[in-house]
């Protein structure tokens, strides 16, 4: 920019001024605060806490009674962790829905180790898992995930099963 | 190699070489707490300093001239009408400003009014071609798509970093999982994101004239933000990973507690990488349209020009030249090339 502004007249102006400050400040910081607020909200109840996560237990009747060696479940625990949810709604889909003769060990279901079990959320899982409280809802709630399992299956005893 | 291929190919060999990083830096047990903890932080850090300096940046810029887009009849004799569009279009009262804003924040009103402008064979003129401009929606439709895609996927991850989680984004992703199509549910807002990116990617490489004009700038962040929404489609329904550490690790981050459970998939570690890329990279980007849209002085000003003096902020005191002044350095010259003049002496 030139220093001045000149004509053939001599100067006619001043170098413009452009004062250093803050234009629209009120409007800016209060958008900006906004902002910030909305971030830190949802955040703000749990800050500086320890949340320990869920703890899973195995502390059933059922499993008490089984001898040390027994004590596993017909998948590792870490590929049920990630994977149990797909396993048991191929399990409804191959023994309710495509019935019994679809899946391919008719109603059993066969483990790496070559075990067989029954394919069926309230026979097989909840014997053994029968604390649906401790084992399925604590981890469900806590990240938030509702499974449409409960809506058929009954979550109090085995009713259904010796009822047939 | 040309303009197109040099600009396109580095930004996807920047977001495969990031995929590369996380996929490999996090096989180590020891990397895995930066990637878990220190980039997150890091890049949230990033992310807000900068926003903020650049705010304070644009806030410290004076606005001189009152510009506002005059889209409708401006307020003017009380027997001119003026609808309510031509109200928006030309807010006259702080009122109709914000629904003027709010339609352009959330509506994306200008692009909206999106031409093309196209060459096309004119029946009735076989020997050459007519421009015409046509109506295009297909950008404003691809990009509403994208935006609240996003707005859904970022609210919805909240269940992650809060406990218990509040009713709000529970709901929300009852709602995003409505059609309980595939188990896991299948979330709308994430086949919408990649779908609708993938489009707005195409749209750039396809047409000429956008190909022209796109730089890396442009086409990273889309192949980022596809990244980012491919490997979370990944993560849920095919390599899945334990989810209640991944809630631990965030909700960690979140309490400023932070943790690294073990035995977390990479495919994690690769989503989280690329989602602290994009926070990093977001103040120094174009990215920045998000807060940058609220400051647009063509649309967030009223248009109040004709009864309101809007003085410039440098303005400097001029020198000026009057008519006298003028006249009296060339009257004589003035008079005796036969000029006018409105004093003789």
């Amino acid at each position: 920019m030139a220093e001045n502004y000149k004509n053939e007249f001599g100067v006619f102006a001043e170098r413009p001024k452009v004062e250093k400050k803050y234009y629209n400040a009120k409007n800016i910081f209060t958008g900006l605060a906004i902002f910030l607020i909305l971030l830190i909200l949802p955040l703000a109840p749990n800050l500086g806490k320890t949340i320990p996560p869920p703890q899973r237990s195995l502390d059933t009747p059922v499993i008490q009674k089984l001898a040390e060696k027994d004590r596993k479940c017909l998948m590792p625990t870490d590929w049920m962790r990630a994977n149990h949810m797909q396993m048991l709604v191929d399990w409804r889909d191959n023994v309710v829905r495509s019935g019994e003769k679809g899946a391919p060990n008719g109603r059993y279901f066969e483990s790496p180790d070559g075990r067989k079990f029954l394919a069926s959320l309230t026979n097989s899982c909840m014997d053994c898992h029968s604390n649906k409280d401790k084992f399925c809802d604590q981890c469900h709630n806590y990240v938030a995930v509702a499974p449409n399992c409960w809506g058929c299956h009954l979550t109090e005893g085995k009713t259904l099963a010796e009822a047939k | 190699m040309d303009f197109f291929k040099r600009h396109f190919f580095v930004s996807l060999f920047a977001v495969l070489g990031l995929v590369t990083v996380a996929y490999f830096g996090s096989q180590a047990a020891s990397l895995q707490v930066f990637f878990g903890v220190v980039v997150p932080y890091l890049a949230v850090l990033i992310f807000l300093e900068g926003l903020i300096y650049r705010i304070i940046v644009w806030a410290r810029s004076p606005v001189p001239f009152r510009i506002p887009t005059t889209a409708g009849q401006n307020k003017s004799l009380p027997w001119i009408e003026r609808d309510l569009g031509e109200q928006l279009d030309n807010p006259a009262t702080f009122k109709h400003l914000v629904g003027r804003m709010a339609l352009e924040v959330l509506a994306f009103r200008s692009l909206f009014r999106n031409l093309r402008t196209e060459l096309r064979k004119d029946p009735a003129n076989p020997e050459g071609d007519r421009l015409i401009h046509w109506s295009y929606k297909w950008l404003w439709l691809g990009a509403i798509a994208f935006h609240y895609a996003f707005l859904v996927i970022i609210l919805r991850h909240l269940r992650f970093f809060t406990e218990p989680v509040p009713m709000p984004f529970q709901l929300l992703e009852h709602v995003d999982g409505f059609f309980q199509f595939f188990t896991p549910a299948v979330y709308l807002s994430g086949v919408v994101l990649v779908v609708a990116a993938f489009y707005l990617m195409a749209r750039r490489i396809t047409n000429p004239n956008l190909r022209y004009i796109s730089l890396a700038a442009d086409y990273f962040p889309l192949l980022l933000i596809l990244g980012i929404g491919i490997s979370g489609i990944l993560m849920r329904y095919v390599y899945k990973v334990d989810i209640i550490a991944v809630k631990e690790l965030a909700l960690g981050l979140a309490t400023f507690h932070p943790v690294v459970p073990a035995g977390i998939g990479a495919i994690f570690y690769v989503h989280l990488f690329l989602v602290c890329v994009l926070f990093a990279y977001f103040p120094f980007s174009k990215l920045m349209h998000a807060p940058g849209v609220f400051l647009s002085p063509s649309r967030n000003m009223v248009s109040n020009n004709r009864w309101v003096l809007h003085v410039n902020p440098w303005n400097y005191p001029v020198k000026f030249h009057h008519y006298d002044e003028y006249e009296d350095r060339f009257r004589e010259a003035m008079i005796e090339a036969d000029i006018p003049v409105e004093k003789e002496s």
